[in-house]
């Protein structure tokens, strides 16, 4: 009997070679289709505000250095990160996690008499999660600051929490309007918000990329319905209500969509979700035949998106409040971490810093630290730093990158 | 405005649509595409369906099986055939490609194969051994899928670099998906074509494997009563192995053939989802019963392909468990009913 199953077993095997062989035969070759390893990069292309315009970027000013004058003194501190460390998401949390243990590894080496000790709390980028994470990091009485939550989803679930410890909660990545909405006064945005990137990006496509018709995909997550509104709200009647579509976060399939698009044959399509949805679409949109120019928004800037979808990412556009690295950085960040900075690792540099200066100026508790936020104003990697009462930045510039 | 309602079920209820044009116009693409995710759905019911037939035992591991076959596959390119990841297409000539999918494709079933009999082996033999209860059977086989996915996420990447962890694998693409031809204008691409067909011709050789063969009788005959078919002389422990092994190698060509579709897809979560989809599969057809496990997956392949134009690409999973809801109200034991065990000769 066992013998006749392993028989079977290799029957069957060559009778698949065969109809394989059988199915491939119609299956003409494409000529000059090339399989080498692609050197395809996302790069920055412009710096744009509400209006879609171009903006040249502020020269000249040296960013802020954790390291301080190094003659800081404090009693032991720690302050708090938090987001997917783990998850289908976790590269944007590592970014974030990387850069706020650059800010605090210099600070720490730079000033013996006072270390900062840096706490990671993996919230899997899930709202659940997060909500269980919070108090562990509330209840900890030597924690006085922290960069995150990550994503929309879990700060809305847990800024309440923050709020009332008095905890400056200063995230590096959530962009969801709403967040500083909600009366929190320890919730500070290192970046511009998704109310800012829809327009700004609806506009770019609008005057810049001169598209008549574009289809606005959203992916249904908090993130993804929030911006690809703000996009849809601007474009106005040039966002085509027939081939408005919702995908599901998690879906790798998405022939149905791609046969939706194809039926309007749009100048553009704009995807708002991240980017392990990104790459699967854009890629079977190409399969296709669809043409149109590919643009999304900051949870697809990843390298991981051009990684995944290869040649099909080619001259995609990707929006995207986070700022890119300055050299120096990129060097420092590489040399630690042996990999390049990714979206969100200037920003969480950046938070980092000034936590690290408010502490090195003496504000060694979470309502002297929250007080240190408030009136913080200074140049960063990224940007210049300086918030409104709410939480916002007071300028807040979309960048522009370009998949080539 | 949306923000109002950011999350809440009210809102997004709001997005259900109506679709009914876009479903009459894009029919016939609509059922060959479900078509072939169909035949993916069904392959890897059958493993669901065997082992329940055999064991009444619902292997929740069994998606993992498939996840595993997944990287198999993808080892197998990789490693062995020497093929290097890119995300862009690979075009080695009809043949080549065929053979190489042909040997990636026994590699992948090696592997789920190979996975499925260590799973019983390791996980349900000892439960047998010592007599445990049906639930704790259940309790195990979700243990082990977690287990199984954990260490490809975390203990993966430490054995072999680059593989597992949170993100997909970057794609090999031995095929660039390509219109065929045409049916009732729409198109056949070649993927579509060897997934229906690989499937095809699996499922009959699994038919007549169970349905013909000494050890196919020797199944049913420990589905339908146990105790007497060990009396007359078939080893029960044997015909176990045997049907795990038949349910992973076919879970294994399967995963093959989803990568294919989706090259993006090898991820240590890739399974659950599918595995979920291919047990309602399972149900639907009458769990325990091969070709009602064959003629679930189809169905639901189709339906769900149906559902997502008209209410929505994100209402996908939503249509496919209802259907199962609603056809069990009307056939509890599924569409062709339990029938492995049945006498039938």
């Amino acid at each position: 009997m066992h013998g006749r199953a392993t028989r079977s077993a290799i029957a069957a095997s060559s009778a698949v070679l065969v109809v394989l062989g059988i199915a491939g035969c119609s299956q003409q070759s494409a000529p000059g289709e090339n399989s080498a390893q692609s050197d395809l990069k996302i790069v920055e292309q412009v710096q744009i505000d509400q209006n879609g315009e171009p903006v040249k970027a502020e020269g000249g000013l040296t960013p802020a250095d954790p390291a301080g004058d190094g003659k800081a003194n404090c009693p032991p501190l720690s302050i708090a990160m938090a987001g997917a460390l783990t998850g289908p998401d976790a590269a944007l949390g590592i970014n974030i996690k990387n850069g706020v243990q650059l800010a605090v590894d210099k600070h720490n080496a730079a000033n013996p008499g006072c270390q900062v000790q840096l706490k990671t709390f993996d919230t899997e980028g899930d709202p659940q999660k997060a909500t269980q994470i919070a108090p562990q990091i509330v209840d900890d009485a030597f924690t006085i600051g922290l960069v995150g939550p990550a994503f929309s989803g879990e700060t809305k679930a847990t800024g309440g929490v923050f709020d009332q410890a008095g905890l400056v909660a200063a995230t590096a990545s959530a962009t969801n309007v709403t967040l500083s909405e909600q009366g929190w006064k320890t919730f500070f945005r290192g970046l511009a918000n998704d109310g800012v990137q829809g327009p700004s990006v609806a506009n770019y496509m609008k005057n810049s990329l001169d598209a008549k018709k574009v289809c606005v995909v959203d992916d249904s997550t908090d993130y993804g319905l929030g911006l690809a509104q703000a996009v849809r709200e601007t474009l106005g009647p040039i966002a085509d209500p027939a081939c408005n579509i919702s995908v599901k976060k998690g879906d790798k399939d998405f022939s149905a969509a791609v046969t939706q698009v194809k039926g309007h044959s749009p100048d553009a399509v704009f995807y708002s979700g991240y980017y392990a949805e990104a790459a699967p679409f854009v890629q079977q949109l190409r399969d296709g035949g669809v043409t149109a120019t590919f643009v999304t928004g900051d949870g697809v800037k990843d390298p991981e998106f051009v990684k995944q979808a290869g040649a099909s990412s080619k001259d995609a556009l990707l929006s995207c409040p986070c700022g890119p690295a300055t050299k120096e950085f990129a060097d420092e960040y590489t040399q630690k971490f042996g990999e390049e900075p990714g979206t969100y690792s200037t920003e969480g540099y950046d938070l980092g810093t000034i936590m690290m200066k408010g502490i090195d100026s003496g504000a060694i508790t979470r309502p002297a630290l929250l007080d240190f936020f408030r009136n913080y104003q200074g140049q960063g990697v990224a940007r210049k730093y300086q918030w409104t009462d709410t939480g916002e930045l007071t300028t807040t510039l979309i960048w522009m990158y370009k998949v080539q | 405005m949306v923000h109002d309602c950011l999350g809440s079920t009210a809102c997004l209820a709001a997005n259900i649509g109506f679709d009914l044009d876009g479903f009459r116009n894009g029919f016939w693409q609509l059922t060959i595409d479900g078509l072939a995710w169909g035949s993916i759905y069904a392959l890897v019911a059958v493993g669901y369906t065997l082992v329940f037939g055999v064991l009444r035992l619902i292997n929740f591991a069994h998606s993992e099986i498939f996840m595993l076959g997944m990287f198999g596959a993808y080892f197998c390119l990789d490693m062995i055939l020497g093929f290097v990841p890119s995300g862009n297409a690979y075009d080695k000539g009809v043949l080549l490609t065929v053979f190489y999918l042909g040997i990636a494709m026994v590699f992948a079933m090696l592997v789920s194969g190979s996975a499925a009999v260590g799973l019983e082996a390791v996980a349900y033999r000892p439960l047998r051994k010592r007599g445990a209860k049906p639930l704790t059977f259940l309790i195990t086989a979700i243990g082990v899928s977690f287990v199984l996915q954990e260490f490809v996420h975390f203990i993966l990447p430490q054995i072999i670099k680059g593989y597992g962890g949170s993100n997909a694998q970057q794609p090999i693409m031995l095929v660039r998906p390509k219109t065929q031809f045409h049916v009732f204008d729409a198109t056949v691409s070649n993927i579509t074509l060897v997934i229906v067909a690989a499937a095809l011709l699996l499922a009959v050789l699994t038919d007549v494997a169970i349905n013909r063969t000494k050890f196919g009788r020797g199944i049913r005959a420990v589905a339908q009563d146990p105790i007497t078919a060990t009396l007359m002389g078939v080893s029960r422990e044997r015909i176990i192995m045997v049907t795990f092994l038949i349910g992973g190698m076919l879970a294994g060509a399967a995963a093959l053939l989803y990568t294919l579709r989706v090259p993006q897809g090898i991820i240590y979560s890739g399974g659950f989802l599918l595995g979920i989809k291919a047990f309602t599969a399972a149900v639907l057809g009458g769990i325990g019963n091969l070709r009602g496990a064959l003629l679930g997956g189809l169905l639901l392949g189709i339906m769900e392909n149906y559902g997502q134009v008209v209410f929505g690409t994100q209402w996908r999973d939503v249509v496919a468990f209802v259907l199962l809801v609603l056809v069990l109200l009307i056939r509890p034991t599924g569409i062709l009913g339990e029938s492995l065990g049945k006498a039938r000769v």
